[in-house]
């Protein structure tokens, strides 16, 4: 018998590990978006600041009353599925109120920021010569300000079920939990989206500057990212293929699904023929780029498999969705931001990174993460169900892999953010414009004064033109 | 003023769609009684939307705005009922 | 494009794409709700029209004329204000607030009314939607009413006029957006449930 009181505690840290992750990471998106899309469009702020400053404060209060409410341990799992979240005498009511005030304020930044790019952009600047950052965070926002608010009402409905024991989730009262699942998944969906575009977006800066050539297919990566964040609403059901759905209804969500492959998969062919020839160089953010494209290309085919319905009913909640789900998510989204990070690190703190240190941990974590999450593919073939705390034998040897792998993960990782510490004071001031890149946060000083610009820029031309005469040589 | 003016026709319009909505939920026409209910409101809903938020008038940015949502308001419903309705 | 900024004379295109975006939320927030609504009105057709019939269609009928009435005065009031008119203004946003006030009154009367014949939120499924949905929506009217309040005394202050009207237009769009989805409400309880 598996010691329940240790089984517990497992399950209640596993679900605070998801709620986090899964409805605070909306928060990075955020952050980048309000440092970066004024810089990178060229205007001074975004277009509403004091709501801009609202939102901020809706957030930390929202996490505030999140982490009280996970005070006491939160046992029905990071999706609160229904009948149980209703009955569950965790406090799951406060929870609840605490990612509404979470899920208002992602959309009111959403909000924000396409009226910013709507509205804000330096003239000349077409939508054609905006980064693709920017298109990227475009879809991002339009997925958080219409999807986040379903979220909103389902909180609401679980929240009145609770208090008031309306029964829309209660078998018992003829209500029906699946529609919880629904709903719940309508926002759940998209949201992965949320965390992806952004990085997606970062490859596609980064991608270009270090291999000094125009990027590849600006307009099909450009609009794959809204057709992203459209697909995303249409596939929610194939996280309910063995909840007892109409087969209907799992026949359409599957087929539905392989559409999302589509545009992904343009993105990274279009990566891939920008650096074909060009003259790549292997910095730090480039090197977090290119694991990007290798990892989330693993990540994305396996999706293919999930997302299948007859496959799905045999690796569904086996390790097998733990390793897709973390090489989308650690090795795409996570990746892609730290490539973001040393990046635009520069930009931000005025020094430069140490680039030994840097590239130290990039080769610890790109191991550590594959010695951790392959196996978990092979796991799951086998038939290791997650969310256990205890496991047959025969499962061991390539748990231990795993587990010794998450240590090399853990210390690159350290190694990374020790070097952004340390790079803080110790590192060599940084020039206006170190990747020599042609977007325009790199026409002003770093760091970027308080209101961006002393003038506006006037845009005559894409942020793409490298390897050829641009507007600078030209100027000269 | 013409604008009050045509704001007092939107209005009595309005007043009457009701009560004719009002009154069909009087008579027995099965599944119509639904069908006749929403087409009224809808025809009332639009007036309100063109004339009392000036959507008439918009540029077609703001068009988009208003009427996108709806898109995604119908994905959600119906995806929904392919479940619910052919479990 | 800037003619079409004189012919609209109004809130900048910024303040009137925010304020769409926003009613996009609303919209999907309702959505959830007519969601449910859809699903069990399938499901149990016959359980709505048993329980629908317990609403009082009158109060309902009215209630609509209130709210469409309160819509009719904030027009004008922004029609008003477009050209200059304060007192106008104040006057319509006064009977606004009045008429949503009045539609307030009804739903509490209604509601008492529902609890003394012992329908709760938790009866059943319809009257667990109509708590719900008509909940959702007073709160909004009340949200409504309290940006009113602020905007009368602002108007009070006279710091609205023909150029500048913004904080009025877009609480315009908000209270006509209460307004539509009222005239959903009506219809889907009242009269077809």
């Amino acid at each position: 018998m598996p010691d329940l009181s240790a089984l517990n505690g497992g399950e209640a840290s596993l679900a605070s590990h998801d709620v986090d992750a899964v409805f605070i990471i909306p928060a990075i998106p955020s952050s980048l978006g309000n440092f970066f899309i004024p810089l990178l469009i060229g205007a001074r702020d975004v277009a509403f600041p004091r709501l801009n400053l609202f939102s901020y404060w809706i957030f930390l209060a929202g996490i505030a009353v999140t982490l009280f409410s996970l005070l006491q341990p939160i046992d029905t799992g990071w999706t609160f599925y229904t009948p149980y979240s209703a009955q569950s005498s965790a406090a799951v009511t406060t929870l609840c109120l605490g990612l509404f005030l979470v899920g208002m304020s992602s959309i009111l930044t959403g909000l924000n920021f396409i009226v910013t790019i709507h509205t804000m952009r330096a003239p000349g600047m077409n939508w054609y010569r905006m980064p693709l950052f920017i298109w990227a965070m475009y879809a991002t926002s339009v997925i958080q300000v219409l999807s986040t608010p379903v979220i909103g009402i389902t909180f609401i409905l679980l929240a009145a079920e609770r208090l008031f024991g309306v029964g829309f989730f209660d078998p018992a009262k003829g209500g029906d939990p699946l529609l919880f699942q629904h709903f719940f998944w309508f926002y759940s969906h998209p949201v992965v989206y949320v965390m992806i575009l952004p990085a997606m977006g970062i490859i596609s800066e980064v991608a270009p500057v270090f291999s000094r050539k125009p990027i590849f297919g600006y307009r099909a990566i450009a609009y794959s990212a809204l057709a992203i964040a459209f697909i995303g609403f249409l596939v929610w059901g194939h996280h309910m293929f063995v909840s007892g759905m109409s087969t209907v209804a799992g026949v359409i969500f599957s087929f539905l699904t392989f559409f999302v492959a589509v545009p992904t998969g343009i993105k990274i062919f279009n990566w891939i023929a920008t650096l074909y020839r060009g003259s790549i160089t292997l910095d730090s953010p480039m090197l977090y780029a290119l694991t990007f494209i290798f990892l989330f290309i693993i990540g994305g085919l396996t999706g293919l498999f999930l997302g299948s319905l007859a496959t799905d009913v045999h690796v569904h909640d086996t390790y097998f969705l733990v390793a897709h789900f973390h090489y989308t998510m650690m090795g795409g989204t996570v990746m892609g931001l730290f490539a973001g990070l040393h990046y635009w690190y520069p930009k931000v703190t005025g020094r430069m990174l140490n680039e030994n240190w840097a590239k130290n941990a990039w080769w610890l974590i790109v191991t550590g993460f594959n010695v951790t999450f392959f196996p978990m593919f092979i796991l799951g073939m086998q038939g290791m169900p997650r969310r256990y705390a205890e496991y047959p034998a025969k499962y061991q040897p390539l748990n231990v892999v795993a587990t010794v792998g998450s240590w090399f993960l853990a210390v690159g990782i350290l190694i990374m953010f020790a070097n952004f510490i340390r790079s803080l004071r110790n590192g060599a001031p940084a020039p206006a414009n170190p990747w020599r890149g042609l977007t325009l946060e790199w026409s002003i000083p770093s760091p970027p004064e308080t209101e961006n610009f002393t003038e506006i820029p006037t845009v005559t031309d894409w942020p793409y033109s490298y390897g050829k005469k641009t507007r600078h040589d030209r100027g000269k | 003023m013409s604008a009050y003016k045509n704001y007092l026709i939107v209005w009595a319009t309005l007043l009457v769609l009701t009560a004719i909505t009002v009154g069909v939920s009087l008579l027995n026409l099965g599944l119509w009684n639904a069908g006749v209910a929403l087409g009224i409101a809808s025809v009332k809903a639009a007036l309100v939307a063109l004339y009392f938020m000036h959507l008439r008038h918009e540029i077609k940015l703001v068009l988009g705005f208003a009427l996108f949502p709806l898109l995604i308001l119908a994905l959600i419903i119906i995806g929904t009922l392919t479940d619910t309705l052919y479990r | 494009m800037a003619s079409k900024h004189k012919a609209h004379k109004g809130a900048p295109v910024s303040a009137r794409l925010g304020i769409w975006a926003f009613l996009a939320t609303e919209l999907l927030l309702f959505g959830g709700l007519f969601t449910v609504y859809a699903v069990f009105r399938l499901s149990y057709p016959d359980l709505f029209h048993v329980q629908h019939l317990k609403l009082n269609r009158i109060m309902g009928a009215l209630n609509t004329v209130l709210l469409l009435t309160s819509s009719l005065s904030m027009a004008i009031g922004i029609a008003a204000i477009r050209q200059g008119r304060q007192r106008i203004l104040k006057i319509a946003l006064a009977v606004t607030l009045a008429l949503a006030a009045g539609f307030l009154c009804i739903k509490y009367f209604e509601w008492s009314e529902d609890f003394g014949h012992g329908l709760y939120p938790a009866s059943n499924l319809f009257f667990g939607l109509y708590f719900m949905m008509t909940g959702l929506h007073g709160l909004h009217v009340l949200f409504g009413m309290l940006v009113m309040v602020w905007l009368l005394l602002r108007a009070q202050r006279g710091e609205f006029s023909a150029d500048y009207n913004t904080p009025v237009e877009i609480t315009g769009l908000y209270w006509h957006f209460v307004d539509l989805v009222w005239i959903y409400l009506f219809p889907l309880l009242y009269l077809i449930g």
